[in-house]
């Protein structure tokens, strides 16, 4: 234990000396004044101090099996409460009714939340089950809020003329993105998603007669309900619930392909591609209908996204944004449906609540990267495969 | 035995870079057969295998599958996974399954190729898709019973101790319904008894799907054993042909593997 | 010759030997232990703020502009040396053995951490940086297409890696680097340590993105936080144009996209400057992923 702490207090010191020029001095040299900001040192030492001390604790655990976590430690999965019909009938019935209770501003933060579970379990089956390391997944998300901005600001169509319109369009860019890249390996493979997601950006950016350029695209209507006209409070919670109905969509579509050939071809995918291969499965399809379906559920919610704002512009389609969707899937467990909401309510929430936290809310997304790539690879909830029951088999 | 063979291999070749892999190698197997590729290493056994289930493309000659209705079908060329839907199945000689699904989830993915559903089928829920869906884990499970399997099919792949992780590849190649099994080292690492276990396990795949194996193996003893032929090999080139007996007296063979400790039963 | 030409060509050479200097950092970490080492842009634009810092402190203190421009330069390769051994013990050494995907993820992880990190203890707005060159003359004829700062910039890239060269062909370290990334297994059964190796090439490459960073914040005058992401994509898309792992490779690549660059907004369009490389990154990528002077990988099975 002594040896532990001298050992943190010796890295504290290594990070104070390597934070120091950054952390203590602010210097302007045109007005040739130099600030030192001691207090940072103290809390960035004390912090450092801390996280060693934890980071190499767990570090020994991870090394020597019999101090590891229990396996099924986060399986949730398995967790009888969150299986028990009472359970999820008073869960689903507070979710239903928050927006009744609650304010139109946390509302909004909820469809916001839910934009991200369709997000992270679209990028899920892309990265997650197939394995494809997809950096640029915010430029289906764009492609999605671009369809329907455009269509309605030049051909003025509604929300739900445009809806399956950006969904096709985003699946369309999956597919054509794949195409070129199947060959590609892992870590190729997510330089020149990264590239494709910037180049749209920057399209959006610069092609100023057909996009608007960095100012966006204002105006666009909010989803209609047969006609009926909605204030801006009802709107907010008829989008809710819409949203729930496109989550629980996105959830039954992913769980029913994950259990099926096409989720089964992905995994084998992921786990070894010349194996897949050499068992009949059809690489080229599989990898594009990853992309295709991971792709149209970054257009659905792209087009809910700009309508809930009113507003499109390329700065919420940046690298950014897709670090964040990745995180979300890197957190929760690759593979995991539960392990993506559970992520989002973290990530996405818990930031929007800690004010306080806001600004050092992208620190803490890197570092959480970082933190369970070293700890816990599989994300908090391991995915499991599908068990099976052969009692009638026999 | 017919005339017309399963796999009939011309004058294949593959160079990488400066150096023969393979040069020239002919070679026919026929149905319900049991072949034996052997050969000192770094003959080209599994270069030879690799071209012909696609993941290489030779350079030169070419390989022709017999269809059911005995036409030929020349499958050099064509990507791997085409190549195990007209009917040539693998194992590897590093074992590759897919760690992380569960055993009769191995089996199943090797059913891929002979299912017609696809994922709108799975995302509506079809009654044809469960009902193929259901008629996959059945084969699955009867596979897996096969190799001895069915108590584990639950596990996820990595669990499963060596052997078996062997006889479920061999399961797993069989789910794609092959005309010619392609076993590469299926013996490799595995005691006495394991090994003994394996012959009959491969003698009664024989009997049972109706199918022509091609192994290759280190273990002679399992060679000469079950091998109704056997094929040597050397420096890329294939030397000598026969059967167990012949084989044992060959000269050239001999020569081949002088300096390497192998046990020729005599 | 045109001299509109002849500016952008060598204004094409001084981004080519910026590309140069930190894709070698790229290239290198790749060819030792196969990882895109996303964080690397990172310790270029860290190394500009280190830079920055000191430069500040000491041109308050009156120095001259020559002393200055060698302590920045010195500091600034001191920390970002520093920062690229601590990145890889924290980020990447744990992670040796896990699966591909791990240390990847775990790279943009370190990556958005260190912008963040920049934004909260610096600022997110763009600081002007000193222009260390000063007032550097050349001869009348040359002025017209080239400016003095820009031919700093060539000769220092041209002569650093002429240096790197030299020194992993001849040295005892250098040997170790090449062997370790042939095979690192066995150069570890032949007793080099590859830890030790591993770590001193984060460092050189630390050290090289260091130089690039004060040479061409002192060219260009200005930083922010964002300056490293989209360098670090280029100059990935140098090595990998180059063929990644090859140091030869790396200023070929580097050459050759500056030059493209230079050329494709000069004379096509401004707006699209990085839309350009990240092409060139995709059509390369796809079309030629072993690059000019890389090596055809084979399957293996």
């Amino acid at each position: 234990m002594k040896l532990r702490i001298i050992h943190s207090l010796i890295i504290t010191f290594w990070f104070m000396l390597l934070c120091f020029p950054l952390v203590v001095l602010k210097i302007d040299y045109l007005e040739k004044s130099i600030r030192f900001r001691w207090i940072n040192l103290f809390l960035t030492g004390l912090c450092v101090f801390f996280i060693s001390l934890l980071w190499r604790y767990f570090l020994s655990r991870r090394r020597k099996y019999f101090l590891r976590l229990p396996e099924h430690f986060f399986d949730l999965h398995q967790s009888r409460l969150i299986r028990s019909k009472p359970f999820l009938f008073i869960f689903s019935l507070v979710f239903l009714s928050l927006p009744l209770i609650l304010p139109n501003y946390h509302t909004s933060i909820l469809i916001t939340a839910m934009i991200y579970v369709v997000l992270g379990l679209g990028l899920n089956i892309v990265v997650g089950l197939a394995g494809l390391l997809d950096l640029g997944y915010a430029a289906f998300f764009a492609i999605g809020g671009y369809s329907f901005a455009l269509l309605n600001h030049y051909f003025g169509f509604g929300f739900w003329a445009s809806l399956p319109i950006a969904a096709s369009l985003a699946c369309l860019g999956g597919v054509l993105l794949g195409i070129p890249v199947l060959r590609l390996r892992g870590d190729y493979l997510a330089i020149v998603t990264l590239g494709f997601g910037e180049i749209i950006r920057l399209i959006l950016e610069n092609w100023e007669a057909f996009t608007k350029g960095p100012s966006g695209i204002p105006d666009l209507p909010k989803p209609g309900l047969f006609g009926i006209q909605l204030d801006f409070y009802s709107s907010t919670i008829y989008l809710y619930y819409l949203l729930i109905l496109c989550m629980l969509a996105a959830i039954l579509v992913t769980k029913r392909l994950s259990y099926s050939k096409t989720g089964r071809a992905w995994v084998a995918l992921r786990e070894d591609e010349i194996a897949a291969q050499s068992m009949g499965i059809d690489t080229t399809k599989t990898k594009l209908t990853a992309f295709g379906i991971g792709a149209f559920w970054a257009g659905i919610v792209g087009a809910f996204f700009a309508s809930k704002n009113s507003f499109v512009d390329p700065s919420s389609f940046t690298f950014h944004e897709s670090a964040i969707i990745l995180s979300i899937v890197v957190l929760g467990g690759m593979g995991s449906i539960l392990g993506v909401i559970l992520a989002t309510m973290i990530l996405v929430l818990l930031p929007e609540y800690l004010r306080f936290l806001e600004s050092y809310r992208m620190l803490i997304f890197g570092a959480i990267m970082v933190i369970m790539m070293v700890f816990r690879p599989e994300g908090l909830v391991k995915s499991v495969r599908q068990q099976y029951d052969f009692k009638n088999l026999k | 035995m017919t005339n017309h063979p399963v796999l009939s291999v011309h004058k294949i070749s593959m160079r990488f870079g400066g150096l023969n892999a393979l040069n020239k190698v002919s070679l026919q197997v026929f149905p319900r057969e049991i072949a034996a590729l052997i050969g000192p290493n770094g003959a080209g056994k599994t270069t030879f295998f690799n071209c012909v289930t696609g993941i290489y493309k030779p350079s030169g000659g070419y390989i022709e599958l017999n269809g059911p209705d005995l036409r030929p079908k020349r499958i050099n060329g064509l990507k791997p996974n085409l190549i195990t839907r007209s009917g040539l199945a693998r194992t590897f000689q590093n074992i590759r399954l897919f760690e992380n699904m569960s055993v009769l989830e191995n089996v199943m993915v090797g059913c891929h190729c002979r299912t017609t559903s696809n994922f709108l089928n799975a995302i509506i829920q079809t009654s044809s898709f469960k009902k193929e869906e259901q008629g996959v884990i059945e084969k699955s499970y009867e596979l897996l019973k096969l190799v001895g399997l069915q108590g584990s099919a639950n596990l996820s792949a990595k669990n499963l101790p060596y052997a078996e992780q062997r006889s479920l590849e061999i399961a797993r190649a069989l789910a794609t319904e092959p005309r010619l099994l392609l076993l590469d080292e299926p013996a490799a690492g595995m005691n006495p008894q394991e090994t003994t276990k394996l012959d009959q396990l491969i003698m009664k795949i024989r009997e049972r799907f109706n199918l022509a194996v091609l192994l290759i193996e280190h273990d002679m003893k399992l060679v000469m054993r079950i091998s109704d032929k056997v094929f040597v090999m050397a420096q890329g080139e294939k030397i000598a042909e026969g059967t167990p007996g012949e084989i044992q007296n060959n000269p050239r063979v001999i020569k081949a593997y002088l300096g390497e400790e192998v046990d020729v039963v005599s | 010759m045109d001299l509109y030409f002849l500016e952008l060509f060598f204004s094409g050479l001084t981004r080519g030997g910026i590309y140069t200097l930190i894709a070698l950092g790229y290239t290198m970490v790749y060819g030792i232990i196969g990882l895109i080492n996303f964080a690397h842009g990172e310790i270029y634009m860290i190394a500009a703020f280190i830079g920055l810092t000191f430069a500040g402190i000491f041109s308050i203190l009156q120095f001259s502009l020559i002393s200055i421009l060698l302590i920045a330069v010195f500091f600034a390769m001191l920390f970002s040396a520093a920062y690229g051994y601590t990145i890889e013990k924290t980020a990447y050494k744990p992670l040796r053995q896990a699966s591909r995907l791990a240390p990847l993820i775990s790279a943009i992880g370190m990556s958005i951490f260190l912008r963040e990190y920049v934004i909260l203890a610096q600022t997110p707005d763009f600081l002007a940086f000193p222009m260390l060159f000063g007032d550097l003359e050349l001869p009348e004829f040359m002025m017209d297409f080239i400016q003095p700062t820009e031919t700093i910039i060539i000769l220092v890239s041209f002569f650093l890696v002429g240096i790197l060269l030299l020194f992993i062909k001849h040295t005892k370290t250098g040997k170790a680097m090449r062997a370790i990334s042939q095979d690192r297994e066995m150069a570890m059964l032949l007793g080099v340590n590859s830890d030790k190796i591993i770590s001193f090439t984060f460092m050189v490459g630390s050290l090289l993105a260091a130089f690039g960073a004060i040479l061409i914040s002192a060219h260009i005058g200005q930083i922010n936080y964002n300056i490293g992401f989209i360098i670090g994509i280029k100059a990935f898309t140098a090595a990998v144009l180059g063929g990644i792992g090859s140091i030869p490779g790396a200023a070929l690549g580097g050459l050759t996209l500056g030059l493209i660059e230079s050329f494709a907004t000069g004379y096509i369009s401004s707006d699209y400057e990085d839309v350009f490389a990240f092409g060139i990154l995709v059509l390369i990528l796809i079309f030629k992923p072993a690059g000019f002077l890389g090596k055809k990988e084979h399957k293996k099975v």
